[in-house]
């Protein structure tokens, strides 16, 4: 059983969060020491905003805006100017550990490796070759994503192979596919700026695309107008020409309702429609009942702003539709995406500068890392893991039968349902945090408590790897060769720019040393990630993900490919589906019904308010790396629960004050910021945090069923104020006031 | 960096607070930020303010020096005052109508933006204007800035204090000053603290 053998307090105490707050060698140290500079790229985000990286003695000491790369032109978000900080970090796990009566021990590669190919087999050959699960991470490099996804199908044979992207735009990639026959932003950001009309909706992009801000503001200042639909004013939202304030799981609804207007008054673009696109009947018909005073009463949107809403954008000669994690995080989330997209199909905003429809990714390589088989539904170069015909290709790349090829496996979530059920006894997680990342974490830590092996390849101990028999000392993204895709579609290349320290050793170099101790070793034989490149190259080709003219050389060269790129001289495609014409065969872009249905949790008597959650500029993701980054912690240190006045006015809570937040699953308890920025109906409490903090154990498991995205963006929750504060700040008070500042970085602060 | 001016605007600002963290990593004060930064007011708005310091033709700061600590250079920078002469007497934190300078009780000194010295003199630009993704705080030339909304102006009204400096506030089109003090918007026979206005 997978059950930490001491108590995680003593874990954190040994393996942390601590926070680093200053440079390799201190702040002083800089000024007398010799760098080199590495051009790379951010490892936080979907951004991939290009960076140059200090580099002294092995050690990543600082950074260096990167003012000639393209996208972001030197420019970075607290999260980048900090993400030197992760190297050279206290809490970098340095060896191989097993899981011992003292928690963990140090042990040998040798010792892990064979430990961890034998429990596998073990399992394997009890409970048949499903019984075992391989969970990637979207911020692993394209050449990782796709060795994760060829070490499960090959390495293991298992068809439970899916990664963390799962939470992330999986729910855009499932609207996108079958509507262009493509998953990808399908314009460059560049574009941005040019359109007369930007509608965001559900996308907070001042904290969570920072960079995106810039291009948004340029097109304000080229005199477009800026829709926001959102349940709070975010940094963005308060420049908004236009401001809808949602709510929450009802943008199915305020879209509907905005194609409802469109076609209502005539505004659609009748030539494009016949020409370009199918279906468009029946998303009409869909439409015909959304008038704008019944979505309305669905979505606290005022009808007179739906109506303006609809006139601006289907009056503008070029339009664009910007979306996130807002309205793909719903047990609706790919239909959300399917109305973007059918609103742009309609009024003829596609593939023209300046018009158009996009997701913003938000992993670091959120777009590269679902392009090459690490979800359980693709194979490289986004084939279909069902067409007979890519399963033929990639099993000949691979040098494997056809036959032993596995079919599509279990999404992220239903891998962990099927690991409480018993059915999935073993699990091998690289780059993943799901204690914290998943929807309902009581559940996820009972199930991981039920493995009867569970290894893990990370860099830090996460709350998750707590729970490892085994943990693998992996690499850092800045420690290892590769690629990566940024929301906008560019290829980007990641350099390595130091070693792992001690004996921790390169992600690719674990799975390949674990294939061979599996026996699959003759599928295994790289040498660098160059040699994994050129398969992937050759896996992809003939793809929809088309990397075949992609090399190091050509990406440092043009700064950034944009795929597809299917031969050496082809300079890459920065706008997909140009002039109209979308990657199905019949080249048609299609319309897809889109249909109401309630949250998957659902606000009632006892549960009468919305929660929703989400990120802060400072911290990203599941906060494996920057709740250790002293400045970036300092920012934000605990999740607060967001309050409008009339609300907190109705239950006597005062800003600061303690609140419990309980939904159907749990509570937690957390301090009240009393603001007018969100509905009076809704609160919000950001989820970077593990244990009690954990704003993830308030939410629950409904998924979409295409897309089988988890619904984090929509619960159902009521709250009172609380007596006192919660036992984590109480006992965190007895400790200090904050978590441990290592004393070597405690003298520089300050 | 010749032709480039400093802008600051804190309309665009997203209160991410990249212009902080990426101060302190600057070579001259390392692990001190020199940027002003403000939550205009939270309960009431997402609004946000980042700024460095004006870099005033006639520096308030400079004047009160008792220790004449305080130099401007010839290109307009206002530098941070010199160690062997600031006593850390806080006439200037007190003095300045921005708030921007800083005694840091380490250095007993007085710290302040010196507009990435170090940097610009080296043709590059200020680390703030160059991380800032929104570009609240931007160093571009003049004809850039012009494609904004907003223009600039470097003149601001403190009461009779009327303050001009090297670095620009963008403000609406219609405005040409910025005045801080509500008397300035106020019809008076004398002007005079409002306080000691009689009905």
């Amino acid at each position: 059983m997978a059950k930490p053998t001491v108590p995680i307090q003593a874990l954190a105490q040994q393996y942390g969060p601590h926070l680093n707050y200053a440079p390799a060698g201190g702040w002083r140290a800089e000024s007398t020491h010799p760098y080199s500079l590495t051009k790379t790229h951010c490892c936080f985000c979907g951004q991939q905003c290009g960076i140059q990286l200090k580099v002294h003695d092995n050690q990543v000491i600082g950074f260096e805006p990167w003012e000639e790369f393209p996208f972001n032109r030197g420019m970075l978000c607290p999260k980048g100017v900090k993400r030197y900080l992760q190297n050279n970090h206290p809490d970098r796990l340095l060896d191989p550990l097993l899981r011992s009566e003292q928690g963990f021990r140090k042990a040998t590669w040798d010792e892990t490796l064979d430990f961890t190919a034998r429990r596998l087999r073990e399992i394997q050959e009890r409970y048949g070759k499903d019984a075992v699960a391989v969970y990637g991470g979207a911020s692993l490099s394209t050449e990782k994503s796709y060795l994760v996804g060829k070490f499960a199908r090959v390495g293991l044979g298992t068809r439970h192979v899916d990664y963390n992207g799962r939470l992330c735009m999986v729910s855009a990639g499932h609207a996108y596919k079958p509507a262009f026959g493509v998953d990808r932003s399908p314009m460059p950001w560049s574009d941005i700026p040019k359109a007369q009309v930007l509608l965001i909706i559900g996308a907070n992009i001042g904290e969570c695309a920072p960079i995106t801000t810039d291009y948004v503001w340029r097109c304000r200042d080229n005199g477009g107008k800026l829709i926001i639909a959102d349940p709070r004013i975010t940094p963005i939202a308060r420049n908004a020409d236009l401001y809808l304030p949602v709510r929450p799981g009802t943008d199915l609804a305020l879209l509907m309702g905005l194609l409802h207007v469109v076609l209502r008054d005539g505004l659609e673009n009748r030539q494009f429609i016949s020409e370009h696109t199918s279906g468009f009947e029946a998303v009409a018909e869909a439409v015909q009942p959304y008038n704008p005073q019944k979505v309305a009463e669905m979505t606290g949107v005022p009808p007179q702003s739906i109506e303006k809403a609809a006139h601006w954008f289907g009056e503008a000669e070029r339009a664009i539709a910007l979306h996130a994690r807002g309205i793909e995080h719903q047990s609706k989330g790919v239909e959300n995406c399917a109305a973007v997209i059918n609103l742009c199909l309609a009024t003829g905003n596609i593939g023209r500068e300046g018009a158009g429809c996009a997701m913003i990714t938000g992993q670091g390589n959120g777009q590269g890392g679902r392009e090459h088989g690490q979800k359980c539904d693709q194979l490289p170069g986004q084939r279909s893991i069902d067409d007979p015909e890519a399963r033929r290709h990639v099993a000949s790349v691979w040098g494997i039968p056809v036959e032993e090829m596995p079919q599509k496996g279990l999404t992220a979530v239903e891998i962990m349902e099927a690991i409480h059920r018993g059915e999935i006894k073993g699990l091998l997680s690289l780059c993943f945090n799901p204690l914290v990342s998943l929807p309902d974490a009581n559940f996820t830590r009972e199930a991981l408590e039920k493995l009867e092996f569970f290894g893990v390849i990370d860099f830090f101990l996460s709350e998750t790897a707590q729970f490892a028999d085994v943990v693998l000392a992996g690499s850092l993204q800045e420690e290892e060769e590769g690629l990566g895709c940024s929301a906008e579609g560019r290829v980007i290349h990641i350099r390595k720019a130091v070693d792992p320290p001690g004996n921790a050793r390169q992600d690719c170099n674990i799975l390949c040393d674990l294939a061979r101790r599996l026996g699959k070793g003759k599928y295994f034989p790289y040498e660098s990630t160059a040699e994994i490149l050129d398969e992937l190259r050759e896996a992809s080709r003939g793809g929809i993900a088309d990397y075949y003219g992609i090399t190091y050389d050509k990406v440092d060269r043009q700064m950034g490919v944009f795929w597809p790129c299917p031969t050496l001289d082809h300079p890459g495609t920065p706008r997909l589906m140009e002039g109209g014409r979308s990657f199905h065969p019949d080249g048609k872009c299609r319309f897809m019904v889109t249909e109401w249905r309630e949250s998957g949790d659902p606000v009632a008597k006892d549960f009468p308010i919305y929660l929703t959650t989400g990120r802060v500029v400072s911290q990203y993701l599941s906060g494996t790396q920057t709740r250790r980054i002293g400045e970036l912690v300092d920012q934000y240190p605990d999740p607060r629960v967001e309050i409008h006045p009339r609300m907190a006015t109705a239950h006597g809570i005062n800003e600061g004050d303690w609140v419990t937040v309980t939904t159907r699953r749990s509570e937690i308890t957390v301090q009240a910021m009393v603001v007018k920025t969100i509905r009076p109906d809704t609160v919000f409490i950001p989820y970077h945090w593990p244990g009690e903090r954990s704003a993830n154990r308030l939410t629950h498991r409904t998924l979409d069923p295409h897309s089988k995205i988890p619904e984090y963006k929509v619960s159902a929750c009521r709250i009172r104020k609380a007596d006192g504060p919660p036992q984590w700040w109480l006992t965190r008070s007895v400790n200090g006031a904050q978590p441990p500042v290592l004393q070597a970085n405690a003298k520089e602060r300050r | 960096m010749h032709g480039f001016e400093f802008y600051v605007d804190p309309s665009r600002c997203i209160g991410c607070q990249s212009c902080l963290r990426a101060c302190e990593e600057c070579e001259t004060h390392r692990g001190h930020s020199m940027i002003n930064f403000d939550f205009i007011d939270r309960k009431e708005t997402i609004g946000t303010a980042a700024y460095v310091c004006w870099h005033c033709d006639d520096p308030t700061c400079a004047q009160v020096c008792p220790a004449d600590a305080i130099k401007k250079g010839e290109d307009g920078i206002v530098h941070a005052s010199l160690k062997p002469r600031c006593i850390g007497c806080s006439n200037c934190v007190l003095a300045c109508p921005f708030g921007i300078p800083k005694i840091i009780p380490e250095y007993d000194q007085m710290l302040k933006c010196d507009m990435c010295y170090d940097r610009t003199s080296e043709g590059k630009r200020p680390m703030c204007a160059t991380v800032c993704p929104s570009q609240a705080l931007a160093y571009v030339r003049p004809d850039e800035i012009a494609h904004r909304r907003e223009k600039p102006t470097n003149a601001f009204q403190f009461g009779n204090q009327r303050v001009t400096t090297k670095v620009f506030m963008m403000v609406p089109l219609e405005q040409d000053s910025v005045s801080i003090d509500v008397v300035d918007y106020m019809w008076e026979e004398r002007n005079e603290p409002v306080s000691e206005a009689q009905p």
